[in-house]
């Protein structure tokens, strides 16, 4: 896949809290189409560089290009209509509503946005209930988010994610904390979103990684320490001493 | 269908309350009329704190700026430009939304405790002006409209305001259509947009939702709301004063909607009718009434911890909006 034109890029991205440099001048270009892993010890700067491309943090240097344009000035919502969504590494539902409604929050601004003027109560379940069965909690639409299982609750951010019909959808962590057996549905659900959108994953669980990405980068002090296809990362002497095996 | 669905049963009930409070119209006596009139008008200023307040999560300390503005717009026009009543109605709506669009926008920056002092502060400000242009204003001492400027004109006739029956049905109008438009709003996708905002921001603003631009909507809305009591009360009872500007005017709405539910449609008209009465009855046996009133809201927050029409709609109605 060599003449794929990337659909996100960052040119010397950077972010300085107080003296620290949680992300530190990263040069990073994404194909479209691709499912990219991004992996790193705990500080490496993972959740900050998503936040940058997302928009949630302001960078303190460097430009962040999607689908061609500079979106480094435009603030998070408005990234989010361009098609870049984002799911929270700590889970963040709106507790008291409905599953349903969790996701109906996502696919109403998106129907707004596609100019659907009426913004039909039908189309609304339709694409809410499409989304809520992708991720396979069509029999949940009616409860109350806070009530559902932990892991559950990520579901449903992936879910709303995917109401938003992303071109990126960036997905912090979104294993943690689930059991072997939803970790397997996940990979499945991922891979699946995968053949419609790009795909950014932060993850910490090697099996899933190895399952999913197409290339690896390695993150380490805000910088890119590795990138490549897994067996290349699997071999890479550098990263099995900062990371992988310790 | 046999069943009804929550909304008509919903849409039932708030036509049944006006009804009912149509009907008290002719039931009451002159004197609890006169009350329910006064009530009605004020629930507007509640219910218009309810949007910001209730649904959207903003706790503003300011919002006797929003009553005011309303309140002064129609009065001063009505009594130095001697406008009819419609234009001066008109009048207190547009510097109501004037006023919430400056100070939404300015205060919107902030959030939390900050909000709560910038409005504060911005309301305070609005207070001292309306002492500072005594010449126009009279201060506390006020300035009472004349009966024969407060007549309303309509194609086929005027309608007297300072009459009690007609006041009362002025008064339940405006409570009506801004019942209904409230009613409607919270169940538009743009109020299920400002109870999301009030739950999470920041998970909305990463829907892709304008977090700054829905809530000055919401200011702004409320804003009018209140605007459109402070005129109806200039009106209908005739009296202007900066009093209505002071810092308990922006503490009772508060008060009102926590004692009949925030974020509820009904809450607002119990909790104002409700604190009217206590307080009411109290001064007529004590004069130590705010020590009754006190006992009267712990007692309130400890049955009914969210609100008469909140712990009710908890406990028994969910279906209540
Ligand atoms: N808002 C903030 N203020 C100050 N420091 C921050 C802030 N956010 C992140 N940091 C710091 O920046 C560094 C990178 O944090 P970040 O959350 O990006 O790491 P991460 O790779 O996502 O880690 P983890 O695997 O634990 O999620 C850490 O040292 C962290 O303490
Ligand atoms: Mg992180």
């Amino acid at each position: 896949m060599a003449a794929v034109k990337p659909l996100l890029e960052t040119h010397g991205l950077g972010r300085s809290f107080g003296g620290l440099r949680a992300v530190d001048g990263v040069d990073f270009s994404l194909p479209e189409g691709e499912t990219h892993a991004i992996i790193g010890p705990n500080g490496a700067g993972k959740t900050t560089f998503v936040s940058l491309i997302c928009g949630r943090v302001a960078p303190t240097d460097g430009r962040v290009v999607f689908d061609g344009k500079d979106i480094s000035l435009m603030p998070a919502h408005k990234r989010v209509r361009a098609g870049i969504a984002y799911t929270f590494q700590i889970t963040s539902v709106f507790a008291n509503l409905t599953a349903f409604d969790n996701v109906a929050l996502a696919v109403q601004r998106q129907l707004i946005d596609d100019h659907e003027r009426g913004l039909s109560s039908r189309a609304l379940t339709e694409h809410g209930m499409d989304a809520l069965q992708k991720v396979g909690l069509g029999g949940y639409a009616d409860k109350v988010a806070g009530n559902l299982s932990y892991g559950h609750q990520r579901l449903l951010e992936v879910a709303m994610g995917l109401a938003l019909r992303p071109r990126l959808l960036i997905l912090d962590e979104p294993t943690q904390g689930l059991s072997d057996s939803e970790i397997e549905n996940f990979i499945a659900l991922v891979r699946q979103i995968g053949e419609e959108a790009t795909v950014l994953l932060i993850e910490h669980n090697m099996d899933v990684v190895m399952a999913l990405a197409e290339r690896i980068t390695v993150m380490e002090q805000g910088r890119i320490l590795a990138q490549g296809a897994p067996a290349e990362i699997r071999a890479n002497q550098a990263v099995q001493q900062a990371y992988l095996g310790g | 269908m046999t069943r009804l669905t929550p909304s008509t049963k919903s849409v039932a009930l708030h036509i049944g309350v006006v009804l009912a409070l149509l009907a008290l119209n002719f039931l009451l006596p002159e004197y609890h009329r006169g009350v329910f009139a006064r009530v009605l008008v004020l629930a507007v200023f509640a219910m218009g704190y309810n949007l910001a307040f209730g649904y959207t999560g903003l706790l503003s300390l300011g919002h006797a700026m929003f009553f005011a503005a309303g309140l002064y717009g129609a009065g001063l026009t009505i009594y130095h430009l001697e406008w009819s009543v419609w234009p001066a109605f008109g009048a207190g709506l547009a510097a109501g939304v004037v006023v919430a669009l400056v100070v939404g926008f300015l205060a919107l920056r902030t959030t939390g405790v900050a909000f709560m002092i910038v409005t504060l502060m911005f309301a305070q400000v609005f207070y001292l002006m309306t002492l500072y242009f005594t010449t126009y204003t009279r201060g506390e001492e006020g300035l009472v409209l004349p009966q024969e400027t407060r007549v309303l004109g309509f194609p086929g006739g005027m309608l007297d305001l300072s009459d009690p029956s007609t006041r009362y049905l002025v008064a339940l109008s405006l409570f009506a259509i801004v019942l209904a438009a409230i009613l409607f709003l919270v169940r538009a996708p743009y109020g299920r947009s400002l109870i999301a905002i009030r739950e999470n921001e920041e998970r909305m603003r990463m829907l892709g939702y304008n977090v700054f631009v829905n809530k000055l909507m919401a200011v702004v809305l409320s804003g009018l709301f209140c605007a459109a009591s402070g005129a109806a009360y200039a009106v209908l009872f005739g009296y202007v004063g900066s009093g209505f500007a002071a810092i308990q005017y922006s503490i009772l709405p508060l008060l009102w909607v926590l004692v009949g539910g925030a974020a509820a449609t009904l809450g607002p008209l119990i909790g104002t009718l409700f604190m009217f009465y206590v307080i009411d009855t109290a001064s007529s046996y004590t004069t130590a009434h705010l020590m009754v009133v006190g006992l009267v809201l712990i007692g309130v927050i400890l049955f009914f911890p969210k609100g008469i029409i909140g712990t009710v709609r908890e406990r028994w109605l969910p279906w209540l909006p």
